[in-house]
């Protein structure tokens, strides 16, 4: 919402800098956005008089100009317009001018004839016609021209001289307070805020055109539900022109680009007092006869801009008594516009339902300056003052005659909200003490009626409806940095982390600890990333939310899986050519299925590498993460159908009879559907699992007192034999003593015989209560290479 | 013999003086101190000697064996000593040279700035809380006094699974105040950080998706001033003491006075720049006492109980904290960017 401050001075006399007015505007709650001053692009531009003029001697088009820019000697300055007469006053962009856009005038020669500046049209200055009707089009803005441009003198600046210096301030205005989209509404909280008296104005019409209006039109709302008040009034004999050069100026300043008197005029009306107006020609109100109502299923209108649409029963609309002529509260339509003919006008001030006019505006892709403000929920006391404004309007700019009477339907008489005054309980919530007397003139300077504990909510005022309400009236103009800053008493509570984010933490610590950076992935994807990581199209986990009204086909579905994500931030940093890349994310997974209809939400860790990463490292990280949550029983069972993972090099985490999750190299063709050609790895561990997997909190064990026996053995088994079917088996083989099991080589080749192969490892014995003899542990290794023998082939090297 | 003793004495002393190396040392040692030695050679003439000459004989040859002998440890321990100099420095190393590798991952910024804002709360006695994303309109919505027709409801503005807009992506993390009031025991103080989804194109200052920090207290006698001590504590820890704040009068339907938290800007100390376009005052929160009717529709009564709420971005206070000018860069992770934090 932008703010004339000249406008607002009408309205109450603020005479702060820019500067204290939008700080002391947004302490009290109308949050300001930008200050600016209209035209401040535009520098050293003066009013300048054309003394003569004569054709430039080397060209057939150019003049040069001697011009009197009230510096004692004229100035000579070249021009291709055709347009400048001797006498005529113009703008002059003096040499070293800035002009909006920040283009920079500067002294020169054209074709070798000194031009000391340039003339203006109104376009060079950021102008539209439709600000100056009486400016050129093509050519310099002659000043002397306008009848409206009085009391110019030379060398005079030129924003001044044009009333091109207003200050505009920018709000931000807070979906409660519709009440603030309006030059009187945000007055009022500036007279509260800089204590100014509010200098309402009561417009007042003369009335007095031929006719009767309970004649000439006649107005029904069947939709009555939809429309709270209905109020309309009439103009004859309109002489359709430009509105004055001051109404001219004041829609600019608030962004509003002026048409003609009565437009401008509905306009001038919607921001002085916030009520949205409409202007029909009559001739086309067929009947006379005015019907608010439902539109029909499949009815046609072409609104104000040029567009079809095609209404459901959900659009209100304002139809005469053969078709609709306007979209209630959002667009008037072509078939009863105001053009340049118009002699008979009608006035619609009326109060529609705010969630119909939202819904059908949305509904048809066109939010206006009028929906956003009704969608809000307007004031229905509102709608007569603002005719009777827009009629005394019409007389003021002498546009037409009004005719006597109003058409005024009231379907729903809004009752005033009456609320008890509770000092105690107000100083209760701000934790303040402001004393009676000032919350009452606090009040008051907001046009609350205050008689005794009772205080009558003002009709805009729709936001006020209790106590609470009126605590924030009271703390926006006490002043919310005036509240005291204190600590919570009361009963003290004992926070923290809930188990499962405490283990979050631990994985985090570790990831980073084994060197892994943490990464942040959108939780929505592609369906199409499913192909990628090679899912099968039947896939039981491909069933995903899926968002209806999506940004965008990439973040469409909600991701049963976190793979695709890290693959993504994978080939990125790939594709950014890093070297290496080693991350973690803990995420969630989406799964169809929780309660209330809503998802089941899992956390996954999951890593991602490449770049010096291979399958024994990642398990090595894995393990060390393991380790740390202190889970028992871990064991890795390789996995050959998981279609986004090698065949070869994919393993399932066990936790005793849980899975924890999987990891390995990221099958080739996944990666490729990434355009990733190296060595890709990934894990993907479930955080519930972790949970459940997660061991005691640890209990000291003493250190061993007696000598450990280390032996080490090489035994040859068949090449498919798993070093983990060998270590169960060497576990097993044990009597009692072993208490280590290291793999320290694998070898195959001579003169180990094809097809077999040469396991290593380092076997520690100890017992806890004496130190071991020779033949002790010997008699344990003998049992271990007996069972090995026996279960696997394994014979001693 | 006393000659010859002093001889040895003085031979061997200067000897071992200018020995070099730890074989010569060996040598000289054998030449005079060994089983056949020079000095034995003397000793075994000690025989020839009288009764009354022996004492005061071996004596001296008693004096001049030690003597050698502490010369033969003195040499040999400066022989050590030149070797292990010799040692040393043939191990010197360059220590320009770059250490070898060690690498530790590292946190994410915007997480760096959250765990920094619970463990804030948690040292306060704030409970952390967890919910879902994919969450019903009326926890969203409804339950916060956002009634029907509120415009953060419209489809251009929230992302939803249904026609009938009931499942949606959470837009805030405000719905974890409801499921607190609706599950937990009073007084409640929690903190409830998360993802939040909104349909925004991404650009430098906006994503689809991005991370809140909700925080609730609920107990008797809870003040507007309580929430202002408490936040102006938060802010204090996030951007050292004597952080200016100040509250600025804001709507926000859950809430009623609701208001804006602003912290004056570290860079121009509120004059006004490019950092804080010209305001001197950052935005940092939104937050005010929690609507009466909130309270009500989950059963709390609003005459016995009063509480305050604040909801924080998170990208944008760590994009503050590191002064990160791109929002993009925060979900592009590029390992440059990360190993940054």
């Amino acid at each position: 919402m932008n703010l004339s401050r000249e406008w607002l001075n009408e309205f109450v006399n603020v005479t702060a800098s820019d500067k204290d007015f939008a700080e002391a505007m947004t302490l009290s709650g109308s949050k300001v956005e930008t200050t600016a001053v209209e035209g401040e692009e535009i520098k050293n531009v003066v009013v300048g008089k054309v003394l003569s003029l004569v054709r430039h001697p080397d060209s057939d088009h150019m003049w040069i100009c001697q011009v009197d820019v009230g510096k004692g000697s004229p100035i000579q300055i070249v021009t291709g317009a055709q347009n400048v007469k001797e006498g005529d006053l113009v703008p002059v962009a003096l040499d070293g001018s800035t002009l909006p856009g920040g283009k920079e005038i500067h002294a020169g020669k054209l074709r070798g004839e000194l031009s000391d500046g340039m003339l203006c049209s109104f376009a060079e200055l950021g102008l539209d016609q439709r600000d100056f009707p009486a400016a050129y089009a093509d050519g310099i803005w002659i000043l002397s021209d306008d009848a409206e441009l009085t009391g110019l003198t030379l060398g005079q600046d030129i924003r001044a001289a044009v009333g091109l210096d207003d200050h505009v301030v920018e709000f931000e205005i807070t979906p409660n307070r519709p009440d603030c989209l309006s030059v009187i509404g945000l007055a009022r909280e500036a007279s509260a805020t800089f204590g100014a008296p509010l200098k309402l104005h009561t417009p007042e019409v003369k009335g007095g055109a031929d006719g009767n209006l309970a004649e000439l039109l006649d107005v029904e709302t069947p939709a009555a539900d939809l429309v709270p008040r209905y109020t309309a009034r009439m103009v004859r004999n309109v002489k359709i022109a430009p509105s004055p050069k001051w109404m001219r100026q004041r829609l600019r300043a608030m962004g509003v680009r002026p048409i003609n008197n009565i437009v401008d005029i509905t306009n001038y009306v919607m921001l002085e007092y916030g009520q949205p107006m409409h202007a029909f020609d009559y001739r086309y109100v067929k009947g006379g006869k005015i019907i608010v109502r439902r539109a029909e299923e499949g009815e046609k209108l072409t609104t104000l801009d040029s567009k079809e649409h095609t209404l459901t029963a959900n659009h209100l609309v304002i139809a005469d008594e053969d078709r609709a002529v306007g979209l209630a509260g959002i667009m008037g339509g072509e078939n009863s516009e105001i053009v340049d003919d118009t002699t008979d006008v009608v006035f619609e001030s009326a109060c529609f339902d705010g969630t119909t006019i939202r819904k059908g505006a949305l509904a048809l892709g066109m939010r206006t300056e009028a929906s956003a403000k009704f969608e809000k929920g307007l004031d229905p006391m509102n709608t007569l003052p603002a005719v009777e404004r827009a009629c005394e309007l019409v007389e003021l700019l002498g546009a037409g005659e009004v005719v006597d009477g109003v058409i005024d339907i009231l379907n729903f008489v809004p009752q005033p909200t009456v609320l008890t005054l509770e000092p105690e309980k107000i100083n209760a919530l701000l934790g303040t003490e402001v004393d009676r007397e000032t919350m009452v003139s606090i009040l008051k300077s907001l046009d609350f009626t205050v008689g005794g504990d009772q205080v009558t909510v003002p009709s805009w005022r729709g936001d006020v409806r209790r106590m609470a309400d009126l605590a924030e009236e009271v703390a926006r103009f006490y002043g919310y940095n005036n509240i005291p800053t204190t600590l919570m008493r009361g009963q003290t509570t004992l926070g923290g982390f809930s188990p499962a984010e405490q283990v979050e933490r631990r994985l985090g610590a570790s990831c980073r600890a084994l060197g892994f950076d943490e990464i942040i992935t959108y939780s929505f994807i592609s369906p199409t990333y499913y192909d990628k990581i090679r899912w099968p199209q039947d896939a039981q986990r491909r069933k995903s939310f899926k968002i209806l009204n999506p940004l965008g086909e990439d973040t469409s579905i909600m991701r049963t899986t976190t793979l695709p994500s890290m693959l993504e931030i994978l080939t990125r940093n790939y594709n950014f050519r890093n070297k290496s890349a080693r991350l973690y994310e803990v995420g969630r997974t989406y799964t169809p299925g929780g309660k209330d209809g809503l998802a089941i939400e899992s956390k996954y860790l999951t890593l991602g590498a490449y770049g010096g990463m291979d399958f024994f490292t990642l398990k090595g990280v894995v393990e060390a993460i393991l380790k740390e949550l202190r889970c028992d029983n871990i064991s890795f069972v390789a996995v050959t159908e998981n279609p986004s993972y090698h065949p070869g090099r994919c393993a399932a985490v066990w936790a005793g009879g849980q899975v924890l999750g999987v990891l390995g190299q990221v099958h080739p063709l996944a990666a490729k559907n990434y355009g990733v050609d190296t060595e890709i790895y990934a894990a993907e561990l479930s955080l519930a699992a972790l949970m459940d997997a997660k061991g005691a909190d640890p209990v000291y064990t003493p250190l061993p007192k007696f000598p450990a026996v280390t032996r080490d053995i090489a035994v040859v088994c068949d090449l498919a034999v798993t070093v983990g079917a060998l270590e169960d088996c060497i576990a097993r083989g044990a009597k009692g003593l072993l208490k280590e099991v290291t793999l320290f080589d694998i070898y195959t080749g001579a003169p180990i015989p094809e097809g077999k192969k040469s396991v290593a490892f380092n076997l520690t014995l100890r017992a806890d209560d004496r130190s071991l003899t020779a033949e002790e542990a010997d008699a344990d290794v003998s049992a271990i290479l007996a069972l090995l023998e026996q279960e696997l082939g394994a014979t001693l090297r | 013999m006393k000659e010859q003793l002093a001889k040895i004495r003085s031979e061997a002393l200067s000897a071992l003086e200018s020995v070099k190396d730890a074989v010569a040392l060996d040598e000289l040692r054998v030449k005079y101190l060994g089983k056949k030695g020079e000095l034995t050679a003397v000793l075994k003439q000690m025989g020839k000697l009288t009764a009354e000459e022996r004492p005061a004989m071996g004596a001296l040859a008693n004096e001049v064996r030690a003597a050698v002998e502490t010369a033969v440890e003195t040499a040999a321990q400066k022989l050590e000593e030149a070797a292990l100099e010799v040692k040393l420095r043939a191990e010197t190393v360059d220590v320009t040279i770059p250490g070898k590798e060690a690498q530790l991952g590292h946190k994410h910024p915007m997480y760096m700035a959250l765990d920094e804002i619970k463990d804030i709360f948690v040292g306060m006695g704030f409970t952390v809380l967890d919910g879902p994303e994919i969450e019903l309109a009326s926890y969203n919505f409804d339950k916060l006094n956002a009634e029907e027709g509120h415009p953060s409801r419209d489809w251009s503005d929230t992302f939803y699974f249904d026609e009938d807009s009931r499942v949606m992506l959470r837009s805030q993390t405000s719905p974890m105040q409801v499921r607190a009031m609706e599950t937990m025991e009073l007084p409640i103080r929690i903190i409830a950080p998360g993802r939040v989804y909104r349909k925004d194109e991404v650009d430098a200052t906006h994503s689809p998706m991005f991370h809140q920090v909700e925080g609730m207290v609920i107990d008797k006698h809870v003040t507007m001033a309580d929430l202002k001590g408490t936040l102006n504590l938060l802010a204090e820890q996030l951007f050292g003491k004597g952080t200016v704040t100040r509250f600025r009068p804001h709507h926000f339907p859950f809430t009623e006075p609701s208001c804006e938290m602003d912290v004056q800007c570290h860079k121009c100390g509120g004059a006004g720049c490019a950092t804080c376009k010209g305001e001197g005052w950052i935005e940092l929160l939104g937050a005010g006492m929690i609507h009466p009717r909130v309270l009500e529709m989950s059963g709390i009564d609003p005459e016995q109980w009063s509480g305050w709420a604040f909801g924080m971005g998170l990208e944008r206070t760590a994009m503050r904290r590191f002064k990160i000018a791109d929002l993009r860069l925060i979900f592009e992770n590029d390992v440059r960017f990360l190993e940054q934090f």
